[in-house]
C-alpha cells in the first residue's frame, strides 16, 4: 500500500460526495414515486426526508475501491492473528458459491427444486462427523458464538429432559474465549472459572474442587488458547462426565488437529466449528462467519433445526421440529449462512482426507518453526518446553522492563512494516503477549522475513523507544484517540448530540 | 500441495532448526490413544474437476420465476456491488482489531451506521447483527435490560410477525425467563387493531416491549402511530421490525408517534445481497441515543489520531464479550462485515432516490398482480389489497398442491402459511393461504404468466377433486 495514494482521498465521507439534486443512476426503475405513492395510506408515509448519499456510479465504486486499500488483508499481508486462523481463502470457493443456481434459490423454493443446494449441505453434514467423529451435525448457526450459544442450550435441554434441573454452573477455564462465559451466562447458567497451571494444561485439582451435583457442563478449546494441548483431556472428561455434567468443545483451534484427533475421541459431547477458521471461508472484515454444531448420541434428540436429511424415496428433505420435538429450536429463519456453508464444502472437496491432513501437518510446521527461530533470537515464551499446536505465545515483558515498549508497541510497529499484528493481550492471563498463528498457507520465506523484523523492532526498542511508542507512522492514521472515542460517540454522520 | 507453498528442502530445513525428525514428531504431546484418521472422507479433486461438479448441483436447482417472500427478497443488485465488496482488502481482512490497518473497513462501517439510522429515523446503529431474525431476539434482550422501570421480562408480540422469526426469539430467550405474550391480529385486515390491543393488554401486568412490524408478515400495514404512543403510555418500549426498503415511502420508526420508537431491528438482505438460500443475510439494529450502552455487537466510532487527523476504531467496547466476560450485552463476537460493506454500497449506488424508486416499483408491481389476480373468482384476498410488497391470498384449493404445480412449471409461488404454523389453532387460521411477494425485478409479461398459470392450477385442481368427488 502507498500512503500517497490514500492520503489524496484521506478524510472524505461518502456523504461529502453527495448532492440531492444529482440524479445519475442507471441502477432503479424509472417510475412516479409520488403517484405510485397514492396507493398508500398517506398517514404512514414518510413525511421527513430520507438522507442517503446522491453520488455518481463511479465515485461510488472509486470511493469503496480507495477505501479497501486502506485495509490490511489476507491477500495482501501476512495476518498471524492468533485463535482466528488468517489463511488463504482459495477464491475458487467464492466463484462456485455466487453461481445462479445457488444465489437466485429463495429459502422457502420447494424441496423439489433445491436438490442441488441440499445434497451440497448433506455432504458437507457428512463429512464434519467424520472430521470430528461426531455423531450429528446442524449448520444452523450463523458463527461461532451461535455455535456456542447452540451447545450450552442443548447441555442445558439434556439435563431439563431429564428432570436434572439443580445444575446451575458451567465450568470455564481463565484463558478462555470471552464468548464462552458470555455464552453460559445467555443460557442462564453461573460461571465458574478454574485455573491453569505453569505447563498450560488445565490445574486437575482446582478442578477437582469445584465440580458437584451442580456441574452442568464445562467448555474447552482443545489445543486451548495457549497454544498447547490439553494433554489429560481423557481423565478432564471422564471427571465432568462422572460428576453427571456434559462436554462442550470450542472449535477455534480445529485448524490445529484436522485428521489428527476427533473431538468425538477426546469425549466431547457437543461440539462447534468455525467454518471460516479451520475451512477457509472468508473473514470478510468480520463476518459472516459460521459455527455450525456436532453432537454425541445423547444430544442428538436437541440439535438446532433445521437439518438436511436424504432417502432414496424423498430425495434431500429437511429435517424439522415434526421430526426432532426435543429439538431447542431455530437459531435463524432459515437454514444458517448457506453461502458461506457451500464455500466451506467447495473448500472440503478441494481439500478432501490428504488436504486436511496436511493443513493440521502445516499448520503445526510453521507454528514450531517460528516458535524455534523466535527462542533462538532470544525471545521469550510463554510455554517454552511444550510443543506448540498451530499458535503460541511471546511475552515481551522484558522489553517492557527494560525498555519501557509494550506490546502494543511492538504491535503497532509491525504494522508500518506491512505485518498485521499477531492478537494482542490474550489470553489474559500471560503478561504483554502476542497470540501467533501463521497458519498452513505462509511460505517459509514470510515466516523468516516476519522473525528478522521483531528482531529488527527490537533493536529500536533498544535504541529509539519512541520509535514504537509513536508508530505507527506509514499508515493512513497514526495511533487513534479510543478514549475520545467513547468519550465523545461520534456513530452517525447526521447525528450529533443537541 | 493444493495451497501449501513449501518445497521438500524447506520442509527438511524446518524440521531441522525445530529438532524434529518428522512432521509426525510435532504431534508427540497428543495421546497416541487419541490419534486417528479421516478415512471415510474422499480425496481431494482438482479445481476444474470441483468446478464442474459444483456447476452441476447449481443447474439442477436452476433460476426460477421467484414468487415468495416472508423475510427474503429478491432484488436488483447493481453490477459494480459485489466485484468491489469481494475484493481481497474486503473479503480477506478480519474485525478490526487493529485499527490503523483497518480504516477501510471502519470508515465503511461508520457510513453504513449512518445509513441505517438515516433509514430509521434513529440516532445510533451498530455494525450489523446475523440476521434479521436473530436481530429481533437481541433487540428484546436489549429492551428487558433497558426498560429497568417496568421490571419486567414480559414482551408483547404480535402474531402478524413471522412466525419463524417468532421461533428464533423464543429460542433465544427462553434460557433468560423471558415470555412472549402473542397479540392477535384482526382477521379482514391481517395486523393489529390499536382499539382491541387496548382492552386486551389496557392496565394489564407490566411489559418491556411491544414488537410492531411494518410492513407486518402478511405484507400488511399496522398502524404504528397509534400502536407505538400506546405503549409508551403503558411504560414499555417500542422494538420495530421493519423492511428497509419500505422505510424509503413509510414512516421510519424514529417518526412513529410523539416521541418515536425505541429500538428498530429488520433484515437488510433487501439491499444488494442474493437469495442465497436464507443466508449470510445482515441483522441491522438502531436506537435511540439514550439507549446506546445496551446495545449488542461491534460499534464503530470517528475520533482523530495522534496528529489530530480523523480516523475511526472500535468503541464502547466495554459492552463486549472479550472484555466484560460473563457481563457482556451478548455473546456477540462477529457481525456480518462483508454483508454491512455490500449494503453501504447499495444504498450509496441507489442513493435516495434510488431506493424510493426502487420501493415504489415494487408496489406499483404488488398492485397490477392483485388487479390480475382480482379477475378470477377462486382467489380471495382475507386481509384486503392495503400492502407493500406481499399480500396473501385464499385458495379454494391446498394450497401445497398449488406450489408442487407451480414448481413443475419452474415458478415459487409463494410461501404456504398454513404449514409455517407451529400450533394447530395457527395452522386453521391460516387454512389455505399463500404470501405472495412482488418486487421490481418483475416485467409485465412475467406477472400476467405467473397471473395465468396460478389461476389455471387452482381451476384445474379444483375441478380435478370435484369431479373425483362426483365419481366417489
Amino acid at each position: 500500500m502507498s500512503k500517497r495514494i490514500v492520503e489524496q482521498n484521506a478524510d472524505t465521507l461518502i456523504f461529502e460526495l453527495s448532492d440531492q439534486t444529482r440524479r445519475s443512476t442507471s441502477l432503479a426503475p424509472d417510475i412516479d414515486v409520488n403517484e405510485v405513492c397514492l396507493e398508500l395510506p398517506d398517514h404512514l408515509q414518510r413525511k421527513k426526508t430520507l438522507e442517503l448519499p446522491q453520488v455518481g456510479e463511479l465515485q461510488v465504486l472509486r470511493h469503496y475501491t480507495r477505501l479497501s486499500q486502506k485495509n490490511f488483508s489476507i491477500d495482501t499481508h501476512f495476518y498471524p492473528l492468533g485463535s482466528c486462523t488468517m489463511k488463504y481463502n482459495p477464491r475458487v470457493c467464492n466463484t462456485l458459491a455466487q453461481l445462479p443456481g445457488f444465489t437466485s434459490r429463495h429459502p422457502m423454493a420447494h424441496a423439489s427444486m433445491s436438490q442441488g443446494v441440499m445434497s451440497c449441505l448433506f455432504d458437507l453434514q457428512t463429512m464434519l462427523k467424520e472430521a470430528t467423529g461426531m455423531k450429528q451435525v446442524s449448520l444452523t448457526p450463523m458463527a461461532g458464538a451461535q455455535g456456542e450459544f447452540a451447545g450450552v442450550a442443548m447441555i442445558r435441554a439434556y439435563h431439563d429432559n431429564n428432570n436434572d434441573t439443580q445444575r446451575s454452573e458451567i465450568i470455564v477455564p481463565d484463558a478462555a474465549h470471552g464468548t464462552n462465559p458470555a455464552t453460559a451466562v445467555m443460557c442462564g447458567y453461573k460461571v465458574k472459572e478454574i485455573p491453569t497451571n505453569e505447563h498450560g494444561d488445565i490445574d486437575i485439582e482446582a478442578l477437582e474442587k469445584i465440580i458437584g451435583p451442580q456441574t452442568a457442563g464445562i467448555m474447552l478449546t482443545n489445543p486451548s488458547t495457549l497454544g498447547v494441548f490439553e494433554r489429560k483431556i481423557k481423565l478432564i472428561a471422564d471427571m465432568i462426565h462422572k460428576a453427571g455434567g456434559l462436554l462442550y468443545y470450542d472449535g477455534a483451534n480445529l485448524n490445529a488437529i484436522l485428521g489428527k484427533v476427533k473431538p468425538g475421541d477426546m469425549g466431547f459431547d457437543v461440539i462447534h466449528m468455525n467454518l471460516h477458521k479451520t475451512f477457509s471461508t472468508p473473514h470478510g472484515g468480520g463476518g459472516p462467519g459460521s459455527g455450525p454444531i456436532g453432537v454425541s448420541e445423547r444430544l442428538q434428540p436437541f440439535v438446532p433445526v433445521p437439518i438436511v436429511g436424504h432417502s432414496d424415496k424423498k430425495g434431500y428433505y429437511w429435517i424439522t421440529e415434526e421430526e426432532l420435538p426435543l429439538s431447542i429450536g431455530r437459531l435463524s429463519a432459515w437454514m444458517g449462512n448457506v453461502g458461506i456453508l457451500l464455500r466451506a464444502y467447495i473448500y472440503a472437496l478441494l481439500l478432501g482426507r490428504d488436504g486436511m491432513e496436511r493443513v493440521a501437518d502445516f499448520a503445526t510446521l510453521n507454528a514450531n518453526y517460528l516458535l524455534k527461530r523466535l527462542m533462538a533470537a532470544d525471545f521469550e515464551m510463554a510455554f517454552p518446553e511444550r510443543r506448540a499446536s498451530h499458535e503460541f505465545i511471546l511475552t515481551l515483558r522484558k522489553e517492557m522492563k527494560e525498555y519501557g515498549t509494550s506490546a502494543m508497541d511492538f504491535a503497532k510497529r509491525l504494522l508500518d512494516y506491512g505485518f498485521h499484528a499477531p492478537t494482542t493481550y490474550f489470553p489474559l492471563l500471560v503478561p504483554e503477549c502476542f497470540l501467533i498463528e501463521p497458519t498452513e498457507t505462509e511460505s517459509r520465506a514470510d515466516l523468516d522475513a516476519f522473525v528478522e523484523t521483531l528482531i529488527k523492532i527490537r533493536e529500536e526498542a533498544e535504541q529509539s523507544p519512541d520509535l514504537l511508542k509513536g508508530a505507527p507512522f506509514e499508515l493512513p492514521v497514526r495511533r487513534l484517540d479510543d478514549v475520545k472515542a467513547a468519550r465523545e460517540l461520534d456513530l452517525n454522520f447526521y447525528y450529533s448530540e443537541a | 500441495m493444493p495451497y501449501i507453498p513449501h518445497t521438500p528442502n524447506e520442509v527438511k530445513e524446518m524440521l531441522r532448526v525445530i529438532g524434529a525428525d518428522s512432521i509426525n514428531d510435532l504431534f508427540d504431546e497428543i495421546p497416541q490413544e487419541l490419534r486417528t484418521d479421516i478415512s471415510a472422507i474422499p480425496l481431494g479433486k482438482s479445481e476444474m474437476a470441483v468446478q464442474r461438479q459444483l456447476s452441476e448441483k447449481s443447474n439442477i436447482d436452476g433460476t426460477p420465476l421467484c414468487f415468495a417472500g416472508g423475510g427474503a427478497y429478491e432484488h436488483h443488485i447493481p453490477a459494480a456491488l459485489w466485484q468491489v465488496a469481494t475484493r481481497g482488502e474486503f473479503y480477506s481482512a478480519y474485525t478490526p482489531y487493529q485499527a490503523e490497518a483497518s480504516q477501510g473497513t471502519l470508515q465503511v462501517i461508520y457510513e453504513f451506521q449512518s445509513m441505517i439510522a438515516s433509514l430509521m429515523a434513529m440516532d445510533v446503529s451498530n455494525a450489523s447483527l446475523y440476521d434479521g431474525a436473530s436481530g429481533l431476539a437481541e433487540a428484546v434482550l436489549m429492551a428487558v435490560r433497558a426498560n429497568r422501570k417496568a421490571k419486567s421480562k414480559r414482551i408483547l408480540m404480535p402474531k402478524s410477525v413471522s412466525p419463524v422469526y417468532r421461533q428464533v426469539v423464543e429460542t433465544i430467550v427462553k434460557n433468560q425467563g423471558i415470555t412472549l405474550d402473542l397479540i392477535d391480529f384482526e382477521l379482514t385486515t391481517g395486523s393489529m387493531d390499536p382499539l382491541s390491543v387496548k382492552n386486551q393488554f389496557n392496565n394489564d401486568e407490566a411489559f418491556a416491549a411491544l414488537v410492531i412490524p411494518q410492513p407486518n408478515y402478511f405484507g400488511s400495514l399496522e398502524e404504528v402511530h397509534q400502536l407505538t404512543d400506546w405503549a409508551h403510555e403503558q411504560g414499555g418500549l417500542v422494538i420495530t421490525q421493519v423492511n428497509p426498503i419500505a422505510m424509503s415511502l413509510l414512516e421510519a420508526p424514529g417518526n412513529w408517534g410523539k416521541n418515536g420508537a425505541d429500538i428498530a431491528v429488520g433484515e437488510a438482505q433487501p439491499l444488494g445481497i442474493p437469495l442465497s438460500s436464507g443466508g449470510p443475510y445482515i441483522g441491522f439494529i438502531a436506537c435511540k441515543q439514550k439507549l446506546v450502552r445496551q446495545l449488542p455487537g461491534r460499534i464503530v466510532g470517528r475520533t482523530v489520531d495522534l496528529d489530530g487527523k480523523p480516523g475511526f476504531s472500535l468503541t464502547l467496547q466495554a459492552r463486549e464479550q472479550h472484555i466484560r466476560r460473563s457481563k457482556a450485552t451478548s455473546n456477540i463476537c462477529t457481525n456480518q462485515g462483508l454483508m454491512a460493506t455490500a449494503v453501504t454500497m447499495y444504498l450509496s449506488f441507489l442513493g435516495t432516490d434510488g431506493m424510493q424508486k426502487v420501493a415504489a416499483s415494487c408496489v406499483a408491481n404488488t398492485q397490477k398482480l392483485m388487479a390480475l389476480l382480482e379477475e378470477s373468482s377462486v382467489i380471495q384476498f382475507p386481509f384486503g389489497k392495503t400492502v407493500f410488497h406481499e399480500f396473501v391470498v385464499a385458495l379454494d384449493v391446498p394450497v401445497e398442491l398449488v406450489l408442487e404445480r407451480l414448481a413443475e412449471e419452474d415458478i415459487v409461488g409463494g410461501i404456504n402459511l398454513c404449514l409455517q404454523q407451529t400450533n394447530q389453532q395457527a395452522a386453521d387460521e391460516h387454512k389455505n393461504h399463500l404470501l405472495i411477494c412482488v418486487t421490481e425485478t418483475k416485467t409485465e409479461e412475467e406477472l400476467q404468466f405467473f397471473s395465468n398459470t396460478l389461476i389455471n392450477i387452482c381451476s384445474d385442481i379444483s375441478s380435478q377433486s370435484s369431479s373425483e368427488g362426483e365419481q366417489k
